[in-house]
C-alpha cells in the first residue's frame, strides 16, 4: 500500500494523522459550511452584521418551510423529477440494446459506430444549440419538459452505449455462445441471457445519469423558459430574483436544489462510484 | 436438485427468414432506436450547425448565405479573443485538478476508522450541481457577506472583489470549478491507488524506495489509466465550462470572464439579439478544438481495441 499505512508509523504520526482529518475536511467543505450555516440563521443576523457567529436563533425549519411554501421551489422540483426519470429510463434502455448489440456481435461498421456514440458523448453542447432548440420549436415541444427528455435521452446514449458495450465485452462469451447451440433465439438471449447480468451496469449508470441530468443547467436554460417546465438548476435563478438579498433564503434553496443527487450519491455510493471510475482500472 | 434432467427436444431446423438470418439482422434491431435517437439528436445537429454557419440567421426570419463572413467578422471581434485567451486559461489551470485529485487521494489513501465516510465527504462536491457550486462561491467571494475576505484579513491581505475585478474574475470562477473536478480526480486516483500491486511496492521498499521516488518511479505507472481518464474528463470540463461562468457573473464584468460556451450562448440567445449564423460560427470554432481531444481519445481507444 502507498503512502506507507499510519499504523506502521509512530504514535505520534498516528494521532496527528487523525487529528488533521476533520481539520482538512472543515477546510475544503467551508464554503459549503459557510452556506448551511447562512440556510439556518433568521433574518435579523444578517441585517444586524452577525453573519459567521452562531445564529441568534435556529431558524433553519422557518427557513426551509418558507422555500416549500412561499415559492416556486416545490414546482421546480417536481418538473426536475418528471425530467429526470423518464430521461434514466429512456437511455437505459436505449443503451442496453445498442450495448449488446456493438458487444456481442461482430460486424462491418461495428467499431465505427461505436466510435460514433463516443465521440457524439464528447461533443460541446454549442454546437447542437441552435439545431436541437430549432427541431424542438418545430415538434412544437419547445418549454415542455417532453422537449427536454427527449433530447436528453439521445445524448445520454453516447455515453451509457460506451459503458454498456465494454461491460458486456467483459462478461463472460461462453454464456451466449452455449445458448445458441441450444437454439435460443437472438431476442430471448438478450432479454434471459444478458439482461440479468447487466444489473449491476444498469444500476450504475441509472445514478450516474440521474446526477448528469439532474445538475444539467445548458439545456434547461436552451429549451425551457417558464414555471411549468423548467427544472430546478434552471428554477433557482428565479428563485434568487425571488428574495434578492435575503441570503438565508438562497442559501436553504440552493441546499434544496442540490439535495436529491447527493441522497443519491450516498445511498448508492457503491454503484455511483464503480460508474464512475470505469476504466480507471485495467 | 435431483430431478432428473429432462432433455428438451432438439429444435426443428431452423426455418424461415428470421431463423436464418437472425444473427445478421439482430444487431441492427437493436442498434436502431438508439442509431435514430442519436442521429436526429447529435450527429445531423453537428452539420446543420456547419451549415448554419454560413448564414445570416435570427431564428425566425429568412435566412440569408453569406459564406465564410460570419469568420471573418470573428477574427475582428475582441469579445471572442478575450473568450479564447478565457478558454485557455481554464484548459490549463483546470488540469491542477489532476495533482491536486491526487495529492488528496494520497492523503486519504489510509485505513483508519472512519475513513470511508472521510472519502464520500471529500467526494461529494462533485455530486453537487455546478449552478450551486456556482452559487455557493459567488457567495463565498462577496465583499460584503463572504467567508474569504475575513480569512485573507486573518493574514494582513485583502479585502479583495474577485468577481469585481476583470483582472481576477476568470481565476476566481475558475478556482470554483476546480472544486467539483478535484473530487472527481480524487476518486479516480483513489480507486487506482487501490489496484496497486501491494507486491511491487513491497520490493520497492526493500530495494530502498521511499516518497518521491517510490510515487514517480514505481505508483504512477502504474496510476496511468487513471491518469488518462482524469486528463480527458478535465480537458472536456475545462472547454465545456458554461454554468459557472453563466451564473457567477453573467460573462462579466465587461464581458471579461466570457468563455467561448458562454460566449456562444449569449450571441444566440440573449437580449442582444438571436444572431443565429455567428453563434453556430462560434461554434465551430470550439467544435474543432475540441475535436483534437476526441480524436486522440479515439485513437488511443483504437489502439487498445486492436489488442483484443
Amino acid at each position: 500500500m502507498f503512502p506507507t499505512p499510519v499504523e506502521r508509523r509512530s504514535a505520534a504520526i498516528q494521532a496527528s494523522y487523525k487529528a488533521l482529518l476533520p481539520i482538512a475536511l472543515m477546510m475544503w467543505l467551508l464554503p459549503l459550511l459557510m452556506v448551511a450555516l447562512f440556510s439556518i440563521k433568521p433574518d435579523a443576523d444578517f441585517t444586524q452584521g452577525n453573519l459567521w457567529g452562531l445564529p441568534s436563533s435556529f431558524a433553519g425549519f422557518e427557513n426551509y418551510t418558507r422555500v416549500f411554501t412561499d415559492s416556486a421551489m416545490p414546482r421546480y422540483l417536481i418538473n426536475s423529477i418528471f425530467i429526470t426519470v423518464p430521461t434514466v429510463i429512456g437511455a437505459v434502455a436505449l443503451s442496453c440494446m445498442t450495448g449488446f448489440a456493438l458487444g456481442v456481435y461482430r460486424f462491418k461498421g461495428n467499431i465505427w459506430i461505436f466510435f460514433m456514440f463516443v465521440a457524439g458523448n464528447f461533443v460541446p453542447f454549442q454546437i447542437l444549440m441552435v439545431p436541437v432548440r430549432d427541431l424542438t420549436v418545430n415538434m412544437g415541444l419547445y418549454d415542455t419538459r417532453m422537449g427536454l427528455v427527449l433530447f436528453h435521452v439521445a445524448f445520454q446514449t453516447g455515453f451509457c452505449t460506451l459503458f454498456m458495450r465494454n461491460f458486456i465485452r467483459a462478461l463472460p462469451r461462453e454464456l451466449i455462445e452455449a445458448a445458441r447451440v441450444e437454439g435460443v433465439s437472438e431476442i430471448r438471449i438478450f432479454w434471459y441471457v444478458v439482461l440479468p447480468l447487466m444489473r449491476p451496469a444498469i444500476a450504475a449508470l441509472s445514478v450516474l445519469i440521474f446526477t448528469f441530468i439532474w445538475n444539467d443547467y445548458f439545456w434547461a436554460v436552451v429549451l425551457t423558459q417558464g414555471v411549468e417546465s423548467q427544472p430546478v438548476t434552471a428554477g433557482i435563478t428565479a428563485f434568487n430574483s425571488q428574495f434578492r438579498a435575503a441570503y438565508h433564503m438562497m442559501s436553504a434553496g440552493s441546499i434544496i436544489a442540490a439535495l436529491p443527487p447527493v441522497m443519491m450519491f450516498f445511498l448508492m455510493q457503491k454503484h455511483f462510484i464503480a460508474g464512475l471510475t470505469l476504466g480507471a482500472v485495467k | 436438485m435431483a430431478a432428473p434432467i429432462t432433455s428438451e427436444p432438439a429444435p426443428p431446423p431452423a426455418r424461415g427468414y428470421w431463423r436464418s438470418n437472425q444473427m445478421r439482422i439482430a444487431p441492427w434491431l437493436f442498434l436502431a432506436p438508439g442509431m435514430v435517437f442519436f442521429a436526429i439528436y447529435v450527429v445531423l445537429p453537428i452539420f446543420q450547425s456547419f451549415h448554419i454557419s454560413l448564414y445570416r440567421w435570427d431564428g425566425l426570419g429568412e435566412a440569408r448565405y453569406i459564406g465564410l463572413q460570419n469568420y471573418e467578422r470573428l477574427l475582428d471581434d475582441p469579445a471572442f479573443y478575450t473568450s479564447l485567451w478565457n478558454n485557455l486559461r481554464w484548459l490549463v489551470l483546470y488540469l491542477l485538478a489532476i495533482p491536486g485529485g491526487l495529492f488528496i487521494a494520497l492523503f486519504l489513501n489510509q485505513q483508519v476508522r472512519g475513513i470511508r465516510l472521510y472519502k464520500s465527504l471529500f467526494f461529494f462536491p462533485f455530486v453537487i450541481s455546478q449552478v450551486v457550486v456556482g452559487l455557493v462561491f459567488a457567495w463565498f467571494y462577496n465583499p460584503s457577506i463572504g467567508l474569504l475576505n475575513p480569512i485573507l484579513g486573518l493574514f494582513g491581505a485583502g479585502p479583495v472583489n474577485i468577481l469585481g475585478n476583470p483582472n481576477t474574475v476568470t481565476y476566481g470562477i475558475i478556482a470554483a470549478g476546480l472544486w467539483p473536478q478535484v473530487a472527481y480526480c480524487m476518486i479516480l486516483y483513489l480507486t487506482g491507488l487501490n489496484a496497486v500491486d501491494p507486491e511491487q511496492v513491497e520490493a520497492a521498499r526493500l530495494d530502498g524506495a521511499k516518497g518521491w521516488k517510490m510515487l514517480w518511479y514505481v505508483i504512477l505507472p502504474q496510476l496511468r489509466p487513471a491518469t488518462f481518464i482524469a486528463v480527458v474528463v478535465t480537458v472536456i470540463g475545462a472547454l465545456r465550462s458554461f454554468d459557472m461562468v453563466s451564473v457567477m457573473t453573467n460573462g462579466g464584468p465587461f464581458g471579461s470572464s466570457r468563455v467561448l460556451a458562454y460566449y456562444m450562448f449569449e450571441v444566440s440567445l440573449s437580449e442582444f439579439g438571436f444572431r443565429m449564423g455567428y453563434g453556430a460560427a462560434i461554434a465551430v470554432v470550439l467544435f474543432l478544438i475540441m475535436m483534437v481531444y476526441i480524436a486522440f481519445f479515439l485513437w488511443r481507444m483504437w489502439r487498445e481495441e486492436r489488442g483484443y
